[in-house]
């Protein structure tokens, strides 16, 4: 990581420490933070947290590596969070899985290459009565067929300008 | 979005904060017997009355109590507090600000599902909106000293947060580990305080409670499950969607209104609930029957039942905390003997095994999850044997 890039980590997590309190329950939300604008959280990043809220770094590890929506390896802009519970299951959650996997050319648990998305399997999202559903980052889709695959995808991409590397998703409504 | 809802929600069509204005004219202690009277029980599952939570809440001594809404709907097949947030967020509110006036708390917490942060700016407005008519904030409703206001915390993706001591857990910045209970969160709850814990769809009724008396909630539904309840109806059926019903309905009833007559069974209470078959369809979903959070999974005549036990135990699997060995191993063991069962090779003294397995998670295990994790499996087992030994007999030839 750059020097700046850590700067700015840094800044924001005493921002996020601020607006949160100092204290052990405002973990997570700062975790959830660092989650949504980096993607990920990385080692340093725990250790500036412990350091913050004056615990040890495990105890933050424990939390991270507990939860399945914070993770401390890199993940894309974009996660696909695909129901695989049974409701969903029974409604051919299955091709829909397939015709990702083929399209993202990466298998569930999988981040592409350039970083973009993420492929991972979700436990019932609530949308049941209209499978199979899954989750683009806080977006949620229903009656996904193999065919719409393409399309929601398509929209993703289009988020990526040459430069763009802030996460943008307004057009995802 | 969409918010699919097929039969009529209705939520006895209470007048929005009407619950709310009855109760600051009402003494705390009348409050609580008014819930009491209703039989209210616990809308999230388990059952517990509500009367006598917030009676145990409210006898305890401290300055700083807590009124939590378990938003961290997660069991497969349940949906309804999504729609009851989408819909009727008001009334989960207000039921929050009843609770809180009834035992003293000034503080709220509404811990709301990583799945559904899309509904955070939703229910952030309305949340500010009630700020600003003066239902939330101080002197609530020009009641003098009843102070309090709600925010909302996300879960981050663990079913088992719905837990309420491994949401109180999650909430104080730790892994959703359930604790040992007692002692019980109304007296050692977040940060240590006395706290209520209730569903989103409790809430919702005490509000309509406070709105419409006691008698009325009482004079639906059983002598012991009274009200109305909602359910979240998916699978092999014709019209799924969230349905209002009278507590005490027959499975056959339910069936008849969302289109699933021909079902051959039902998973009432989601991946932790029981399988029903066909043969008892006149029994009946209530607390001194078949108990449930909601969760109605239609199961369609051609269903392979194994495969249905399969995927709520990867799901186990999945979502055990790993905290007590009985859960971690038992759910891992049994989702490898299902998929020894849906190969064909599975022998009788290895279903007894798994059978014990399951029973011996059933007692042993910490907490809900692992307690249940097995009871969609041990009726499988117990009530569709026929496909399950038509497997042992027929597939010799596919054993590994
Ligand atoms: S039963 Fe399962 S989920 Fe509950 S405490 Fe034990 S390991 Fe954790
Ligand atoms: S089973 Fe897929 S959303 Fe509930």
């Amino acid at each position: 990581m750059f020097q700046t890039q850590q700067d700015k980590l840094n800044q924001d997590i005493q921002r996020w420490g601020d607006e949160f309190g100092r204290t052990r329950s405002a973990l997570i939300p700062i975790l959830q933070e660092i989650q949504a604008k980096y993607f990920h959280v990385s080692e340093h990043a725990m250790q500036v947290v412990a350091n913050m809220l004056d615990i040890h770094p495990v105890e933050v590890y424990g939390v991270v590596s507990f939860y399945s929506f914070l993770d401390h390896r890199p993940k894309g802009k974009f996660i696909i969070r695909l129901c695989r519970t049974l409701s969903c299951a029974m409604q051919n959650k299955d091709r829909v899985a397939r015709q990702l996997e083929n399209d993202l050319g990466i298998s569930f648990g999988e981040t592409t290459p350039d970083g973009r998305f993420t492929l991972e399997w979700a436990n019932c999202i609530g949308m049941c009565d209209q499978g199979p559903a899954m989750l683009v980052n806080d977006h949620v889709f229903t009656r996904v067929t193999p065919d719409k695959v393409h399309d929601i995808l398509d929209g993703c991409r289009r988020a990526f300008g040459v430069f763009a590397t802030e996460k943008r998703q307004e057009y995802l409504v | 979005m969409h918010n699919t809802k097929t039969g009529p929600l209705t939520f006895g069509s209470a007048r929005i904060n009407a619950g709310l204005q009855h109760a600051v004219k009402k003494h705390r202690s009348e409050i609580i017997a008014e819930i009491s009277a209703s039989g209210m029980k616990g809308r999230g599952g388990a059952g517990f009355p509500t009367g006598v939570k917030w009676n145990l809440a409210a006898a305890a001594k401290d300055e700083h109590k807590y009124v939590v809404c378990n938003a961290d709907e997660g069991e497969p097949g349940t949906f309804k507090d999504r729609v009851i947030l989408t819909e009727y967020a008001d009334l989960v509110f207000e039921g929050m600000s009843i609770a809180a006036l009834a035992i003293g708390a000034k503080h709220g917490i509404i811990y709301l599902r990583g799945e559904y942060s899309y509904l955070r700016p939703l229910l952030e407005a309305i949340l500010q909106r009630r700020r600003n008519e003066g239902l939330l904030g101080e002197n609530i409703l020009s009641r003098e000293g009843f102070t309090f206001d709600i925010e909302i915390r996300m879960g981050s993706g663990a079913y088992v947060c719905g837990e309420e001591t491994a949401l109180i857990e999650s909430l104080e910045g730790h892994r959703g580990e359930p604790r040992n209970r007692p002692p019980y969160p109304v007296d050692t709850g977040y940060l240590g305080h006395p706290t209520v814990v209730n569903n989103v769809e409790t809430l919702a009724w005490v509000a309509c409670i406070l709105a419409k008396g006691a008698h009325w909630f009482k004079s639906i539904g059983t002598d012991k499950s009274t009200g109305l309840k909602l359910f979240s109806v998916s699978g092999d059926c014709e019209h799924p969607g969230v349905y209002e019903f009278p507590m005490g309905i027959s499975v056959a009833d339910l069936l008849k209104e969302v289109g699933g007559e021909d079902a051959k069974a039902v998973q009432i209470g989601g991946a932790s609930g029981h399988c029903v078959p066909a043969s008892e369809f006149a029994r009946t979903i209530a607390y001194e029957d078949i108990p449930t959070g909601g969760s109605i999974i239609v199961f369609g005549p051609d269903r392979d039942m194994v495969d249905v036990s399969r995927n709520f135990l990867e799901f186990f699997v999945e979502e055990s905390c790993g905290q007590c060995t009985p859960c971690r191993v038992g759910s891992a063991k049994l989702l490898e003997g299902v998929e020894k069962l849906s190969k064909g090779a599975c022998s009788m003294q290895y279903l007894r095994e798994l059978r014990g397995l399951g029973e011996t998670m059933q007692l042993a295990s910490k907490c809900g999850l692992g307690q249940s994790a097995p009871n969609a499996f041990l009726s499988i087992v117990a009530h569709f044997k026929d496909e399950l030994m038509g497997r042992i007999a027929a597939a010799p030839g596919e054993k590994e």
